[in-house]
């Protein structure tokens, strides 16, 4: 297991260095040059002069060759340098967001997880009942309402029912718990409920999958419990592309949520890439899909690692 | 008998006095509470003379002081923020201002006239490396003397008529000297005025902090204890917040579909306040692409646009509303109505201004014209502008893409002259005649002229107005230039903005203005609860 991890461990640095290598390129290619766009961002006269000068304060003057291997050393140093619209180190804007961001995730994961196995084994173990179709019109709901549609539905009950809104400003859970929670639950529901319906499904089609293996038919055949036939064998290997699933989603919404964080008024990641992107902010957009890569290629990390706790072929191979 | 009568007597003046007091008692400023307000776009800088734009004006106008102000009760009159008094020389060579005594930065370190003379001699001469949006402006100036600490004295190197105005922008922030001399690019990112306020945070792409100066030199003010400026980019969650009453006021405006969803939603406890807006929506004709090189295929399609029945139907569903020429509908210099019309593109007979229009691109050999518009991708009032554009264009048969692009993009668009036609704006805080006609002179004079275009005639009706001290004759050079500007169509305008702001009727003090520039350094806002 040990020798499994670490090998798990190495492939994820050429695959940064990859991402790395790809978008520092990839961003000189598109047109735009941020210095313009910022300086001439409210329409201003700015000279000629001005502009060369704030290109060489950003080391914009300077030979590609040069500039990627100051990115390429900085990351080795973990400086991902400075953000080119607000002259502010790049760790510093993504710090801002990152707790926000990742407490969203998890607690849309909670939120997902724990009305996704429920569902979906239900749904399994009932098929074709009454039951079976009703959480199967909930989960093909939830797939097919767009999260930030259902946000501002949720803003628009809370305003009509209760008068009441959560927090427009984000209290770090170790401010004050309540009024963290108070702010980010609502967002976590509205993106947990398409979570949730996705891993409902993918969890109600491997279970039945597995239900259909000899090796249940064996052990019920024994005279196995039937808590047990589903509990230990059929749901422990259901459970594995769920787990997928559910890794891939949590590092999709690190940075995914454009509009729902717009629909909440939410300070996280989603709008800070989306703003990066369109300012030209080479630097920033570098750090931000560096951050995103890191953590899709550890999800992918940890699920790999689940895999071999669920399943002793893997980490035997 | 006697001691009864003076009860009696005292008694009824009391009452008399109490009654007559009342509804004063009832507005009375009340101190404390802490203002949550909307602005709904972030800044890059915190620098008053690197920007134009709201953004950077509500966020840091309550940290910083001026030397004089508009005052908004009786606008357009001027009165002193850091100038105690001013006196101008009788043939407008000089302005001499006498600053109050005691004000200190919010350091501590104390404010003088070398603090005056640093902060516009950085806007008229910027270092290397700095922005400045206001050197235009302020060239006039020929030299910033400061005979003693609380003496500042401007001496002209020529004669402006509207530099008295000039010296009330709300941009025209005092910073530090020393700062200064430091770091010429201090106030970019850093904040020190003498304001209302004192910084306390920027949380990027969250809010901006500012608590009560306890120092500041207007005694007694300012009344709140403190504000919070939260970023809400997305209106519907401004409207929501407001409706909830997580903020108070958002001071840019709002389109009339917003205060009808607020008026309902709320009934009193919202106030909307309406003004016309020193703003003017252009369309932009880049002169350096062909056919726009061609006067009658820029007139031909300002002919064709319907601006005084797209002014009823624009009224209703955006911030769009006053047909006018190039200054305000209603100020001093504006065109009358009656001559107005007379100017292409403003007649009331549309179907014959685009007959004419027709015409017009046939005898330019473009008929069936197709280009791209750029545009803004901010819904008020840029998106439903566009679509306008695009229906009044098809009308004589040319076809338009409406390419609407974030402002970044679109701004960036506009400086490199990569557009063939471009919804554009002129943004002002006062109607002085120099600051609203600047935008149309020579391009090589003013790049922000989006049609690139350079007449010398315009140039030179611009300079003699600007340099005339004679009212009658000023008004008749401005007219001349807005003639050869709509005659020859370089950058028209479309329609004027109108201004409406909603308050949570708990805000108090805040006064409504033709300017979102105006009024924003919060030093008379209090809470009624």
């Amino acid at each position: 297991m040990l020798r499994y991890t670490a090998n798990r461990l190495l492939l994820m640095v050429p695959t940064l260095i990859g991402v790395a290598v790809l978008v520092f390129f990839m961003l000189r290619i598109i047109p735009g040059d941020v210095v313009e766009v910022k300086l001439r961002a409210d329409g201003g006269n700015v000279s000629q002069q001005t502009i060369e000068v704030e290109r060489k304060r950003l080391g914009l003057d300077r030979p590609m060759a040069v500039q990627f291997a100051d990115w390429m050393v900085g990351l080795a140093t973990l400086d991902l340098g400075t953000s080119m619209w607000t002259t502010r180190p790049v760790r510093e804007e993504i710090a801002i967001r990152l707790e926000l961001s990742i407490e969203v995730a998890i607690m849309a994961t909670f939120f997902a997880v724990l009305i996704a196995v429920p569902l979906g084994m239900t749904a399994a173990l009932m098929r074709d009942t009454w039951i079976d179709y009703v959480v199967r019109l909930v989960t093909i709901g939830g797939l097919a309402v767009p999260s930030f549609w259902l946000g501002m539905m949720i803003m628009i009950g809370l305003l009509t029912f209760f008068n009441w809104l959560p927090p427009i400003t984000f209290t770090p859970i170790y401010v004050d718990l309540k009024e963290n929670l108070t702010q980010l639950v609502w967002p976590a529901m509205a993106v947990g409920y398409r979570y949730s319906a996705v891993v409902a499904r993918m969890i109600r089609s491997s279970l039945l999958e597995v239900l259909g293996e000899d090796y249940i038919r064996t052990a019920r055949a024994k005279g196995v419990y039937e808590k047990l036939v589903i509990g230990r064998h059929a749901l422990r290997n259901a459970l594995l592309p769920a787990i997928t699933v559910i890794g891939l989603e949590f590092a999709f919404l690190i940075g995914g949520l454009v509009v729902t964080e717009q629909v909440f008024n939410l300070n996280g990641l989603g709008k800070l890439f989306v703003q990066s992107v369109s300012r030209s902010d080479f630097t920033l957009v570098q750090g931000l899909v560096m951050l995103i890569a890191l953590f899709y290629v550890s999800v992918n990390l940890v699920v790999d690692l689940l895999y071999a706790v669920f399943d002793p072929r893997v980490r035997y191979r | 008998m006697r001691r009864l009568t003076t009860l009696r007597v005292l008694a009824a003046g009391l009452l008399a006095a109490g009654l007559a007091g009342w509804p004063a008692f009832a507005d009375e400023p009340k101190r404390g509470g802490i203002l949550n307000l909307a602005i709904s776009a972030e800044t890059a800088t915190y620098d008053g003379i690197a920007s134009d734009t709201f953004a950077t004006m509500h966020f840091a106008a309550p940290f910083y002081s001026e030397l004089l102000k508009f005052d908004l009760a009786s606008y357009p009159k001027l009165k002193g923020d850091l100038a105690e008094s001013w006196s101008v020389a009788s043939d407008l060579k000089s302005y001499t201002f006498k600053l109050k005594p005691n004000v200190t930065f919010h350091d501590g370190s104390p404010l003088t006239s070398a603090d005056v003379k640093a902060s516009y001699d950085r806007m008229r001469k910027p270092s290397p490396g700095v922005v400045s949006v206001r050197q235009a402006t302020f060239e006039d100036i020929g030299t910033i003397e400061t005979p003693d600490p609380l003496t500042v004295v401007f001496r002209m190197a020529d004669v402006n008529p509207g530099m008295l105005e000039h010296f009330a922008s709300p941009w025209n922030f005092i910073y530090s000297a020393a700062k200064l001399a430091q770091d010429p690019k201090f106030p970019e990112q850093n904040i020190l005025g003498s304001g209302p306020f004192r910084f306390v945070e920027h949380v990027r792409g969250s809010h901006v902090q500012g608590v009560r100066n306890d120092k500041y030199f207007q005694a007694g003010k300012p009344y709140l204890d403190g504000f919070r400026g939260v970023f809400m980019l997305q209106p519907a969650a401004m409207l929501n917040a407001m409706q909830g009453g997580q903020v108070l006021g958002e001071f840019r405006g709002i389109s009339p579909a917003e205060r009808d969803r607020l008026k309902q939603a709320m009934g009193d406890k919202i106030r909307t306040e309406e003004s016309s807006w020193t703003l003017n929506l252009l369309v932009s004709f880049n002169t350096q692409k062909k056919p726009f090189d061609d006067v009658r295929v820029r007139r031909a399609l300002s002919m064709a646009i319907d601006r005084w029945g797209g002014s009823q139907g624009l009224a209703r569903t955006s911030t769009l509303n006053g047909v006018g020429g190039l200054m305000r509908p209603g100020s001093t210099y504006a065109t009358p109505e009656a001559e107005l019309v007379k100017l292409p593109g403003f007649s009331k007979d549309i179907g014959a201004s685009r007959a004419e229009a027709k015409k017009l691109l046939a005898e330019a050999g473009v008929p069936n014209l197709s280009f791209k518009l750029l545009n803004r991708s901010i819904a008020q009032p840029y998106t439903p502008a566009g679509v306008f554009l695009v229906d009044q264009w098809r009308q004589i048969g040319v076809t338009v893409e409406n390419l609407q692009q974030e402002t970044s993009p679109y701004f960036a668009a506009l400086s490199s002259g990569n557009y063939d036609v471009a919804v554009d704006f002129s943004n002002l805080f006062m109607d002085e005649p120099t600051l609203g006609l600047s935008k149309y002179v020579s391009f090589d004079r003013a790049p922000e002229n989006r049609s690139r275009v350079i007449d010398r005639d315009i140039d030179s009706l611009f300079d003699k107005q600007r340099h005339s001290v004679d009212t009658k004759v000023r008004g008749d050079l401005i007219r001349q230039m807005e003639k050869r500007t709509l005659e020859q169509s370089y950058s028209v305008p479309l329609l004027w903005w109108h201004r409406i702001v909603a308050t949570n009727a708990k805000l108090m003090g805040w006064q409504m203005s033709a300017s979102h520039l105006l009024g924003q350094d919060l030093a008379d806002v209090w809470l009624a609860e």
